[in-house]
């Protein structure tokens, strides 16, 4: 909602000030109050005020500016690699720096399956959780589980890389893929050797590194249900997970989506925790034990390496599809979380 | 009436206990590893550091000893350089959607504020690469800094916008009722009820490009030795613990540890001691 002072108080103090008002209205609407008080400083505060407006609209402008220069510098410096492979560059499965030739799919394909496996293993716990402390946790604990699951999401990205590697991955090693390929290896998801690092251990970081996102979105969406319908379904004598499934998830799962979408897009261009555990090889396989490369990944370790200047321009095309792909993916979500928030909390406001 | 009093069905039952536990479930598995991480990083992280890594340079491969002052030091410079370009201008254009707000303008920005906010650091490090880095021809502090600073804009805008939209309107109407202009108004009235949720914002807003890697890594780009220079290649927190992390060495990987154990701290010290600031100053506000 717009809370705009000078479109509320110009009627009013206009009509203290017809004359003054309607002169100044043209100006700048905004010094309607100056002139009655202090006439020798209304010139001056007029000009101040206008400088303001007009300097605070600079810096509203900067937003706006630095996402038209992201899209013109990427695009302008992929220019070479997008002339030279066109359509080709998102199916070609080799990547040779050496012979020139380059191909994004391994990548699309490692960043795509990772962020799925994070958000498989992350949705269920993040929208758990949400259920929880919105309508299960006792009053005492809400505040601090929900703080710590915030805590979370303040852990810098190359931290959770540096637990996964010097403890996850020895988990996975030891414990969890010996296990999971005696039970599911005959899937062929969990067959081949165990690394330890890999897609697996790449999925499980980002589905930590996501949870508190999903969480805390679904949490507001939650908390935004009216408690009336709440109260409605229990009066019919439902249980209380009748109850959540009835009343609370169904009128929140919009907002919910939209929460899973922001999620995935973290997920996508997540770059560091990922490079440290997924194993950087650019190959299509089939067994999430097996190394993979994802788009931001790649980035992050050749991009300071890259010589010559098809290769930075590949590498720069690679980024200009992580910025299209994660501006959609946000657009959509935050469409998606406005729907429902904004909807409810406009209408409990009034 | 019976039918009230009827006792539920054992399935019915059966599923609401079920479910009850499984989202405590979640809930233990969700805070299970944060736990661990904390718990993790501590015990590692205590045991490694002392006066010697917060006070000397990285030392050579197979050379006992050695710190990260310079990264301490270079992280502290670029995120000085960040927060003097990203803090004007978030809180300006927040202030400018809450004050100035109902046009479509306003709403494009919000939009493209909440959709920068969701781009991924790495493209922003490329992006700023292409912008600062490549013109002057060579890694400095001050691409770094750029970068950080473009990553604090949005969440700053948009903080700022909403605590400025929770100031009543009668507080504005009563400044302007009294001749106020209304940039005086708005900055000495509006925005000083406001400041406590302005300033806990851009707070979080540091914090969280304090502990970025991927857009210093071809902007800082990193540096072995010591160097204040904000034109020169830096050293930053964060690329020195990706640096040690990856690397085959017990001795690095122990400094990895402690340069995230001091990563964190940093965090939370920073976050912490704006909680205190503010609450002091309004509870003398107050008095």
């Amino acid at each position: 909602m717009s809370i705009g002072p000078d479109s509320e108080l110009r009627p009013l103090l206009s009509f203290h000030l017809p004359a003054a008002a309607a002169e100044h209205k043209a100006a700048a609407p905004a010094t309607v109050a100056a002139p009655r008080i202090e006439l020798r400083s209304s010139k001056i505060n007029k000009y101040l005020d206008l400088g303001f407006r007009y300097s605070l609209l600079l810096c509203s402008l900067s937003v706006i500016a630095v996402m038209g220069l992201f899209f013109y510098e990427l695009t302008s410096r992929s220019k070479l690699s997008i002339a030279r492979f066109g359509f080709g560059f998102f199916v070609g499965d080799t990547w040779d720096p050496v012979a020139g030739d380059f191909g994004a799919l391994p990548f699309i394909y490692g960043t795509l399956v990772s962020s799925l496996l994070a958000l498989l293993l992350a949705v269920p716990l993040a929208v758990g959780v949400a259920v929880y402390v919105t309508e299960l946790c006792p009053r005492v604990f809400r505040g601090v589980i929900a703080f710590t699951v915030e805590l979370l999401a303040a852990i810098p990205s190359v931290i959770y890389g540096l637990w996964g590697i010097f403890v996850l991955v020895p988990l996975l090693h030891n414990v969890v893929q010996p296990w999971l390929s005696r039970c599911l290896g005959w899937t062929g998801m969990f067959a081949g050797p165990a690394y330890g690092i890999g897609m697996l251990a790449a999925g499980i970081i980002l589905a930590i590194m996501i949870i508190p996102i999903i969480a805390s979105i679904t949490r507001e969406v939650l908390v935004a249900v009216p408690q009336s319908q709440r109260e409605a379904v229990l009066a019919l004598g439902a249980t209380r997970w009748e109850m959540v499934r009835m009343a609370v998830l169904r009128n929140a799962r919009a907002g919910i989506m939209g929460g899973i979408i922001l999620g995935l897009g973290r997920a996508i261009g997540e770059t560091m925790a990922v490079t440290m555990l997924i194993g950087n090889r650019p190959e299509i396989a089939k067994s999430l034990f097996a190394p993979g490369y994802t788009m931001a990944s790649v980035i992050a370790n050749e991009f300071s390496e890259a010589t010559d200047d098809l290769y930075l321009s590949a590498l720069v095309e690679i980024g200009l599809v992580l910025l299209i792909v994660t501006v959609v993916v946000n657009a959509c979500a935050r469409l998606l979380v406005w729907s429902v928030t904004h909807g409810y909390s406009a209408r409990n406001n009034a | 009436m019976p039918s009230l009093s009827r006792p539920l069905s054992l399935g019915r039952r059966l599923r609401n206990l079920c479910f009850m536990g499984l989202c405590a479930l979640a809930a233990i598995l969700v805070l299970a590893p944060l736990g661990a991480i904390f718990g993790y990083l501590v015990y590692k992280g205590t045991g490694s550091i002392n006066w010697a890594f917060l006070t000397h340079t990285p030392r050579p491969v197979g050379e006992a000893g050695g710190g990260m002052a310079n990264a301490i030091v270079g992280s502290m410079i670029v995120l000085g350089i960040g927060s003097m370009i990203g803090v004007p201008l978030g809180i300006g254009s927040g202030i400018y959607m809450a004050e100035f707000g109902g046009s479509r303008y306003v709403n494009v920005v919000r939009f493209t504020a909440d959709v920068l906010n969701g781009v991924p650091s790495i493209v922003v490090g490329i992006a700023v690469y292409a912008l600062v880095v490549l013109p002057q021809q060579h890694f400095s502090a001050l691409s770094g800094g750029v970068a950080l600073g473009i990553m604090m804009i949005p969440t700053i805008a948009r903080t700022t916008e909403e605590m400025l939209l929770m100031v009543p309107n009668t507080i504005r109407e009563a400044a302007l009722g009294l001749g106020i202009p209304q940039w005086r108004a708005t900055l000495q009235v509006t925005l000083r009820t406001a400041s406590k949720g302005v300033i806990t914002g851009a707070m979080l807003a540091f914090a969280r490009v304090a502990g970025e890697t991927a857009p210093l890594l071809f902007t800082a780009f990193g540096n072995q030795f010591w160097s204040l220079k904000p034109d020169q290649p830096i050293a930053a927190l964060p690329i020195q613990i990706f640096a040690y992390a990856i690397s085959p060495f017990d001795e690095w990987h122990r400094q990895a540890w402690a340069g995230a154990l001091i990563l964190i701290v940093l965090i939370v010290v920073a976050v912490a001691a704006v909680r205190v600031v503010t609450s002091r100053g309004n509870m003398v506000n107050n008095a």
